[in-house]
């Protein structure tokens, strides 16, 4: 299996506040990866400084490329779609507009014909194309933001806490439709509360505490890890 | 009631609140990209009208392409200006960014005073002269005419110009959410800089327009009045609706002219006045304006 990213002693912060005290970890082509941790534990910043969003040091190397001193606005050029936390849409703007944007950085002509897919894979979508984003639901918008992330066609697919905020059954739906994608062939890396929703489709985790990898491995096996099984899933 | 005279005051209403809707458009695009009040958005538009006036004058260039030329500088200064004083800034800190406007209105001011004088100036008139209705006191002109064309044809252009195009498409999404718009992918500072020329060319084009007035005379304080005027219509438009500004612009245009006519104890000179209570009235009753979007956000 080749890999897609790979994140070498990643530190950053916000100011003086140093968040993140080098962590390890990769993504291997095709794989969901999911990272666990309590609040505060770090894991927004994680996917912030792959983005380019904050002071970063360290390496963030996607097949070969160097993401960290890259633009926030050039690293979804180089392949990395980002749906950030809670406010991944731009409420303002129809659902078909939102689509449109996360094509923003393509120069090819298939842009209607993914946008066509995403309509069929996502029905009230279509339903509200002309409706603000901000007038959808909450599982309504997590999902455009997600279609609006893949209209980018990324290699790596960047989720912030997808289920932060969503009703239950909307969240096992949810989760269900990331399984579905990466069936599809896209790579997804998801950082979640949510451990025992999010190992249950992923390859292999990792746990983040303080800033710093406690814990790493194959989903199943963190899904039997005792210390896992008391810290993140309340048994 | 003089039906003739009711009429009149509308029709000198129409004129004002067209060139207030024109700055107040201006005001609009950058409050649309920034949420901030551009206070040197007069100004700006002031110094497009010098600059076309003497291109004019001095350079004996066709009237409407001096004001063509004009609008093309004054964005491009504009965009010098966003580079240069505004992008170096904190967007979300607005006090900083609010006295730097402040700054530029006092300077352009003072700059137009020392190259242009401030003798007034005779503006060339860009509109056929002459009445389109001509019934006693009620006179609509063809000047009032062409500047609510002017306005029109601005906003239909403006409109296309957002929603049809990729710069647009970019424009919209910056001013929407701006940090999800750099994970997609779109340079939020020349986005910006986009926005900062746009209002520039709009806001000289009427600067224009309202210099073409035959009753009025260019001198570097002759948008000072508009600017107050344009905020209110602004305000009452919602802020960061372009249709909204046009509706705002007439409302304090018929406010201006109808109020003085039929409220006897409020004198003319007063007429800066009404705008004032206007925009008092709405930032207490409709924060978000009549045209503008309220902000929701989940919590």
């Amino acid at each position: 299996m080749t890999r897609l990213l790979d994140v070498k002693d990643l530190k950053a912060g916000y100011g003086p506040v140093q968040v993140l005290h080098g962590i390890d970890f990769h993504v291997d082509d095709g794989e969901t990866v999911v990272i666990l941790g309590a609040n505060g534990a770090g894991k927004t910043t994680t996917l912030r400084a792959i983005c380019g969003m904050i002071d970063t040091s360290g390496s963030v190397n996607l097949e070969g490329g160097e993401l960290v001193g890259s633009d926030a606005a050039d690293v979804v050029r180089l392949g990395v779609a980002h749906v950030p936390q809670g406010r991944g849409t731009f409420p303002e703007l129809t659902v078909e507009d939102n689509l449109d944007v996360g094509a923003y950085t393509r120069k090819d002509n298939e842009v209607a014909a993914d946008k066509e897919k995403w309509f069929e894979t996502y029905p009230v979508l279509y339903e509200r194309r002309t409706q603000t984003a901000g007038s959808l639901s909450g599982g309504e918008q997590q999902m455009l933001a997600v279609a609006r992330a893949l209209m980018a066609r990324p290699r790596l697919l960047l989720l912030d806490e997808p289920s932060l905020g969503l009703a239950p059954i909307i969240v096992s739906d949810l989760f269900e439709r990331f399984a579905n994608l990466n069936d599809d062939g896209t790579t997804l890396l998801i950082v979640e509360q949510n451990a025992r929703l999010a190992l249950g489709i992923a390859d292999r985790g990792y746990v983040l505490e303080s800033g710093e990898i406690s814990a790493q491995g194959p989903a199943d096996q963190l899904l039997n890890d005792d210390s896992i099984r008391k810290a993140y899933l309340g048994v | 009631m003089d039906v003739q005279l009711l009429l009149a005051r509308i029709f000198d209403g129409l004129a004002n609140g067209s060139t207030y809707a024109m700055v107040a458009l201006a005001l609009v695009i950058i409050y649309k990209a920034t949420t901030l009040i551009n206070f040197a958005q007069g100004e700006m538009a002031m110094l497009g009208a010098f600059i076309a006036y003497t291109a004019w004058f001095n350079f004996g260039i066709p009237m409407w392409g001096a004001v063509i030329l004009a609008v093309i500088l004054s964005a491009i200064l504009a965009a010098l200006v966003e580079r240069v004083l505004i992008r170096p800034f904190d967007p979300a800190d607005h006090l900083p960014l609010v006295i730097i406007t402040l700054g530029l209105f006092l300077g352009i001011n003072s700059l137009a005073g020392l190259i242009w004088r401030l003798d007034p100036l005779r503006f060339p008139e860009l509109f056929p002269s002459g009445n389109a209705i001509d019934w006693g006191t009620a006179r609509l002109s063809w000047y009032t005419v062409f500047t609510v064309a002017t306005i029109l044809l601005s906003l239909v252009g403006l409109t296309l110009l957002l929603n049809k195009t990729k710069v647009g498409l970019a424009f919209r999404a910056v001013s929407s959410n701006l940090e999800s718009s750099q994970l997609v992918g779109i340079k939020v500072g020349p986005t910006l800089q986009f926005g900062w020329a746009l209002a520039a060319g709009v806001g000289t084009l009427g600067a224009c327009v309202f210099a073409a007035n035959p009753v009025l005379q260019l001198e570097p304080s002759y948008m000072l009045r508009v600017l107050i005027f344009a905020s209110a219509a602004a305000a009452l438009g919602g802020l960061d609706s372009l249709w909204g500004a046009l509706a705002g612009g007439l409302a304090v245009g018929f406010v201006q002219s109808v109020v003085v006519q039929y409220i006897p104890w409020v004198p003319n000179q007063m007429s800066l006045a009404a705008a004032a209570v206007v925009l008092l009235a709405v930032l207490l009753f409709r924060p978000a304006g009549f045209f503008g979007t309220a902000q929701v956000s989940r919590v």
